[in-house]
């Protein structure tokens, strides 16, 4: 066990620091534009750090705390990928609350697609856009017959006269109604197997007889839409990978995917954010830190995230120590972040009582 | 940056591993218990002490390997997956930290070099200090002690007692004084023993330091706690491997039970829940010898965590087993068993939260 990071990550921590610092409360004005946007913004307006999403995906990467490791020509930072400092980055600003970078489809799975399989135009026409925060994307995956079964899905395009002509239509598909592009994977080749007769296509949503429909979901927004497609006809050149390869194409992007929930320190932040609303809030006099039972379940809680805090670090240090065989603790991630977290915020509402059931736009009783 | 255990310590491990795989099976282990067999005990008992177990956390200065808790924890991992009939915990993890961070020159020349070449081993009595129950605590006075310890860790084969009253001064009693009275407890796990044991005014020798300050008292506590949850998480994983390979052997309906997705799920919980617990208790013994600001709590949490995980897969491990999972024939009890007792050696994991809790001023 070696848990001593080289000198230069001090100080790359300590440059972090101070950026996290020169930056806390920054707030973006155009935040209730998109889920998207909502999804970061960090909720305060002191200090007149008031700017622009895209503004800050572009501070990001000038400083490369994003986008670190693709090249310059294509709008990322060019530097070396170092999974250190990509940790250093991530539990910094978790740390302090300092809003991440833009997220989505377009960032999280289809760059990282591009710059493997596609072709230098579509690096050229489409990664820096996407990084930069000026072209938002979807994904056009799951159709309503084809969810857990993906490659059972029947959406088709023909080649007819140099255009991909698509009928057919997908759902779940998020922030379809701000995208301005979507990757999407259809049915080209009929008479093959299943995975076989799949292709993965680039549609800009401006084309004609593409029809988005909002799906309201539980917390009353649209997180998903149904997307319509009849006669879309987009330029033959917008597919990645060749003809019936589109499965692979997809798989390449599947392993890219990535969420906050597998990220611990994010999570312990919130356990910190609830043990000071504890330590506040009082029932009956009593402060809620020292109820004996929700004391209890809280450290239990804690417990729990360490434990996934200290596997977080033994999946890095099998990234960093090719042939560390850490079988497992890799795989577990996404499910164990999932499902503490789902413990964690229930604790927190039965803590918070009638308060917990408020919602976002309710007003608070002062304390 | 490296994160798992280093080569020489899965070594270590996998050394203990064989020499049970090969001189304790379920079968001798059974045996040993059921015909109460001291001969075929102690034979085990000293095949593992001649890997070196005793003099594992002994400083060199006094003639151990001086190495530090992670390769107890690694052992530790082995005992518990084989259900071994030794105790260690005690003996070879709390009595050399005591003996090393609370006795005087003369004390730690004496006993810690007597550990080394197995002419001294240590009971350990600390019950008392982690939490007086029903009023069982006592303080030392003019090197002489009266009252009870109500649940002393291995006992057998000891020479010497190491008990801590209530305010954290430990002392060491040979266990032949005329004033102390010994009493064999029956808990659910028979393959280790546990003791209560009665002192009337029986001399104690003080460990110098622990007169001023309770740090070896707690730092053999912090040790053993993670060193017990080591053992949880080997009997554990030897737990779910056996589901997964009962799950893939039985058949019902015309298939292997583990294709079913109510079994298949349960397995793949159980595997999820234990996973993290590995990565957490080789961290809290990384933090014990190097992360000082950071170890008691993770010793806690580790304690705590592993024993609440570990309850759960010894329920759902049996359950996979179905009513096999409760015969003696099949043996998952003793694993189940182990677990139980782990659970509440150096407090119960609400005793060790609330503990955790103070750690941090909450």
């Amino acid at each position: 066990m070696d848990l001593n990071f080289r000198p230069e990550y001090k100080d790359f921590r300590k440059e972090v620091e101070a950026f996290c610092n020169k930056w806390k409360g920054v707030y973006f004005k155009n935040a209730s534009n998109s889920p998207l946007l909502d999804l970061t913004s960090s909720g305060s307006n002191e200090g007149n750090k008031i700017i622009t999403r895209q503004k800050w995906q572009k501070i990001l990467i000038e400083n490369g705390y994003f986008a670190r490791s693709i090249p310059k020509e294509y709008g990322g930072f060019g530097g070396e990928n170092d999974e250190i400092k990509n940790r250093i980055i991530a539990s910094e600003f978790a740390y302090h609350g300092i809003p991440s970078p833009m997220s989505g489809q377009g960032i999280d799975m289809l760059v990282p697609t591009l710059l493997e399989l596609g072709t230098e135009e579509q690096k050229q026409k489409y990664i820096k856009k996407t990084l930069h925060g000026e072209m938002i994307w979807c994904q056009g995956y799951s159709e309503p017959n084809a969810g857990s079964d993906l490659a059972s899905l029947q959406t088709k395009a023909e080649l007819i006269d140099g255009k991909w002509i698509i009928n057919g239509q997908k759902i779940w598909t998020s922030t379809a109604q701000y995208s301005q592009m979507m990757f999407c994977l259809v049915r080209t080749e009929p008479e093959a197997k299943k995975h076989a007769g799949i292709s993965y296509l680039l549609i800009p949503m401006g084309t004609p007889g593409i029809d988005v429909r909002p799906l309201i979901d539980m917390t009353l927004k649209a997180g998903f839409n149904e997307v319509f497609f009849t006669d879309v006809a987009i330029p033959e050149e917008n597919i990645v990978g060749k003809r019936g390869e589109g499965w692979a194409v997809a798989n390449a992007t599947l392993t890219h995917e990535r969420g906050s929930l597998t990220n611990p320190n994010a999570t312990m932040s919130r356990v910190n954010a609830l043990i000071d609303r504890m330590k506040e809030d009082t029932i009956n006099g009593i402060r809620l830190i020292d109820i004996p039972v929700y004391r209890d379940k809280l450290i239990a809680l804690q417990a729990k995230v360490t434990a996934f805090q200290s596997n977080s670090l033994r999946v890095l240090s099998a990234k960093l120590n090719p042939g560390q065989d850490v079988k497992m603790a890799g795989m577990i991630q996404k499910y164990y972040g999932t499902e503490l977290r789902h413990e964690l915020e229930g604790f927190a509402v039965d803590v918070m009582g009638e308060l917990g059931t408020l919602y976002e736009d309710s007003p608070l009783p002062e304390r | 940056m490296y994160f798992g255990l280093s080569e020489e310590q899965q070594f270590f491990k996998d050394n203990v591993n064989k020499f049970l795989n090969d001189h304790a099976s379920l079968d001798i282990v059974k045996k040993i218990i059921d015909n109460n067999d001291l001969d075929i005990k102690n034979e085990i008992a000293n095949g593992i002490l001649n890997l070196g177990i005793n003099s594992l956390l002994v400083p060199e200065k006094y003639g151990g390997l001086g190495l530090d808790l992670l390769f107890a924890a690694a052992v530790s991992q082995s005992l518990g997956e084989n259900v071994a009939p030794f105790s260690f915990a005690g003996s070879y993890v709390m009595a050399p930290i005591a003996l090393s961070l609370g006795g005087n020159e003369d004390q730690k020349n004496k006993y810690l070099n007597s550990i080394v070449n197995n002419k001294m081993k240590f009971a350990v009595g600390f019950s008392e200090y982690i939490a007086a129950r029903n009023n069982f605590g006592f303080l030392f006075k003019n090197n002489t002690v009266s009252g009870k310890s109500i649940f002393v860790l291995d006992v057998e084969n000891s020479t010497h007692l190491l008990i801590a009253d209530e305010a954290g001064q430990i002392g060491v009693i040979n266990i032949n004084d005329k004033n102390i009275k010994l009493t064999e407890l029956t808990t659910v796990d028979k393959t280790r023993t546990y003791f209560e044991i009665q002192f009337e005014k029986a001399l104690v020798d003080i460990l110098e330091e622990t007169k001023s300050n309770i740090n070896a008292v707690t730092r053999s506590i912090d040790a053993g706690r993670i060193v017990l949850a080591a053992d949880s998480l080997g009997a554990s994983e030897a737990l779910l491997t056996k589901a997964v390979e009962y799950s893939k052997e039985r058949k019902q309906f015309g298939r292997a039970i583990g294709s079913f997705q109510a079994v298949k799920h349960m397995c793949a919980e159980m595997a999820a829940d234990l996973e993290p617990c590995y990565s957490l208790v080789w961290h809290a013994a990384h933090c014990f010898d190097n992360i000082p600001d950071e170890s008691r709590l993770m010793s806690c949490h580790a304690k705590s965590h592993v024993s609440d995980v570990s309850k759960v897969i010894a329920k759902k491990a049996t359950e996979v087993h179905g009513g096999m999972g409760f015969t003696d024939l099949m043996g998952i009890h003793y694993w189940f068993k182990r677990i139980g007792v782990n659970r509440q050696n150096l407090g119960s994991p609400e005793t060790i939260r609330e503990e955790a809790a103070k750690i941090q001023n909450l």
